[in-house]
């Protein structure tokens, strides 16, 4: 499993061989708040870089997910669907929202590393 | 941007903080929004209302009569002490703020909308010129405490609070100043309404969650009145909407259906005839939210309607919304459909409250529900 990456979108990106998993940050849930609805891309689906991938809702507002990179959605986690509450609970774990078979491993070179990520979200803060 | 006296108290239990109608208001505590809607409705909570309108009116019966000629409800028929809803209405029918009017021994106490409270001091002030005392209070504070805990709650802080009936008040006595409690409030929950001067209200609420209640925000105020069905000024109710429209039929006294006050004769004619649109329940058939604004259609794809609030209600456990609909479609369990990121999501007209407590409450019927 490769380092965690972060795109400026708060999503968060794993690579394992050529699947990546992708979730929104903890972050991201503690600006929404508590999550009452998760919408995924449909499997088999392909996505490009930076384009709508999902939907999160709070009991406030809906949030679009977008997708870091681009590819073809091979997997969902339906349990997010059937229980909201595990994104709040365990953003980059149990909490992932889709995986991807990687279209160029070129893209990931545009995302920020943890470190980076943090510096980002703090300084976004306000 | 103006604060509350609780700010201090609000950021020190964590407080999340929005604007709202110029105000500072916390929007949720550091439990969140479903935390503090359950709290509330299973044990209690404590809602900073100060931002609302507290304007007291002096006079005795030439301003019930004058007032008798502003207000669609029937003051003359309430006694001392007790407390209605009503509505500040426009000449068009429409609504310019809704509102909480309680006659007092020396006049009347009204509780207005923060967003509304200037320009309802003005539009009264032209109604009845400059006849009687009229005031805006800013050195009172406002707390709501509701929720099935909330009698025992107040009541250990305040002896006899528990003998109030729902819509009534009285005069209690704290720190041996004055404090005006009201069995009412917005949640679909039992509870209470606290007029308090400023200067000890943050020990009072101290003191109230030292016995056991909890701060909620307004975001749960939201998710807990849309659950009990209850209108938001702004969104489900403005100045273009008539109270017959809203559903709210029974906040205008039938004994003033033919009297006069501004917009009369359209709600006599709206109330004898009927209403092209009236407010509904809503309830989407999947998890997916409508918000205020979604489009409603119906299967035939003509539009029929729009949502005014839209949310997930934690006790449902749920999507709920409510919204305004061409009459024809307002039966209840008539099938609709929502447009929401650009697919038709199916719903169906509902009966409201969507969330309804299995046990009577003590006192009058509630009005409100």
């Amino acid at each position: 499993m490769s380092e965690i990456k972060f795109s400026k979108e708060h999503e968060w990106i794993t690579v394992d061989g050529d699947v990546a998993t992708i979730g929104i940050t903890k972050h991201a849930t503690e600006l929404l708040g508590d999550i009452v609805f998760a919408e995924l891309p449909e499997k088999g689906s392909s996505v490009n870089k930076d384009a709508t991938a999902g939907v999160v809702e709070s009991t406030k507002a809906a949030s679009d997910v977008y997708t870091p990179i681009s590819g073809e959605v091979v997997d969902t986690n339906q349990s997010i669907v059937d229980d909201p509450s595990k994104i709040n609970s365990d953003p980059e774990g149990d909490g992932w929202f889709f995986k991807l078979k990687i279209k160029d491993q070129a893209e990931m070179n545009t995302l920020m590393n943890r470190d980076e990520y943090d510096k980002f979200a703090k300084e976004n803060a306000s | 941007m103006k604060k509350t006296p609780l700010y201090s108290l609000h950021q020190k239990h964590g407080a999340k903080f929005v604007q709202f109608a110029g105000y500072e208001m916390p929007i949720q505590y550091e439990t969140g929004i479903v935390k503090e809607h359950i709290t509330t409705r299973n044990n209690s909570g404590i809602f900073d209302v100060s931002h609302m309108g507290q304007l007291f009116l002096k006079g005795g019966d030439e301003l019930t009569n004058d007032l008798q000629k502003i207000f669609p409800i029937d003051l003359e028929k309430i006694s001392i002490n007790q407390s209605k809803y009503s509505f500040l209405m426009k000449e068009n029918g429409g609504i310019y703020d809704d509102l909480i009017i309680t006659k007092l021994k020396d006049g009347y106490m009204i509780i207005l909308n923060a967003a509304c409270k200037d320009s309802d001091l003005n539009i009264l002030k032209k109604k009845i010129g400059e006849k009687y005392q009229i005031d805006l209070s800013d050195n009172l504070s406002l707390i709501a405490i509701q929720g099935p805990k909330a009698k025992d709650v107040l009541e250990s802080i305040v002896p006899g609070v528990i003998k109030l009936k729902f819509m009534n008040g009285n005069q209690f006595k704290y720190k041996e100043l004055d404090i005006y409690i009201t069995r009412s409030g917005y949640t679909g929950e039992d509870g209470f309404e606290i007029s308090i001067n400023n200067k000890i209200v943050e020990s009072f609420v101290e003191k109230l969650i030292k016995k056991g209640s909890t701060m909620i925000g307004l975001g749960a105020r939201d998710t807990l009145r849309l659950e009990a069905g209850l209108c938001l000024y702004g969104h489900d109710l403005d100045e273009n909407t008539s109270p017959i429209e809203a559903n709210l039929k029974w906040a205008i006294s039938k004994s003033k259906i033919n009297g006069k006050f501004p917009g009369s004769e359209f709600i006599k004619k709206q109330y004898n005839e009927g209403v092209s649109k009236l407010r509904v329940g809503i309830k989407p058939e999947t998890k997916v939210i409508a918000r205020e604004s979604t489009k409603i259609f119906d299967e035939k794809d003509n539009e029929i309607g729009k949502v005014t609030s839209g949310t997930f209600g934690p006790s449902v456990n749920g999507p709920i919304a409510m919204g305004y609909i061409s009459n024809d479609f307002s039966k209840t369990n008539t099938k609709i459909f929502l447009e929401v990121r650009g697919k038709r999501v199916p719903a169906s007209i509902c009966e409201m409250p969507f969330y309804k407590k299995n046990y009577v409450r003590g006192g009058e019927d509630n009005v409100r529900n």
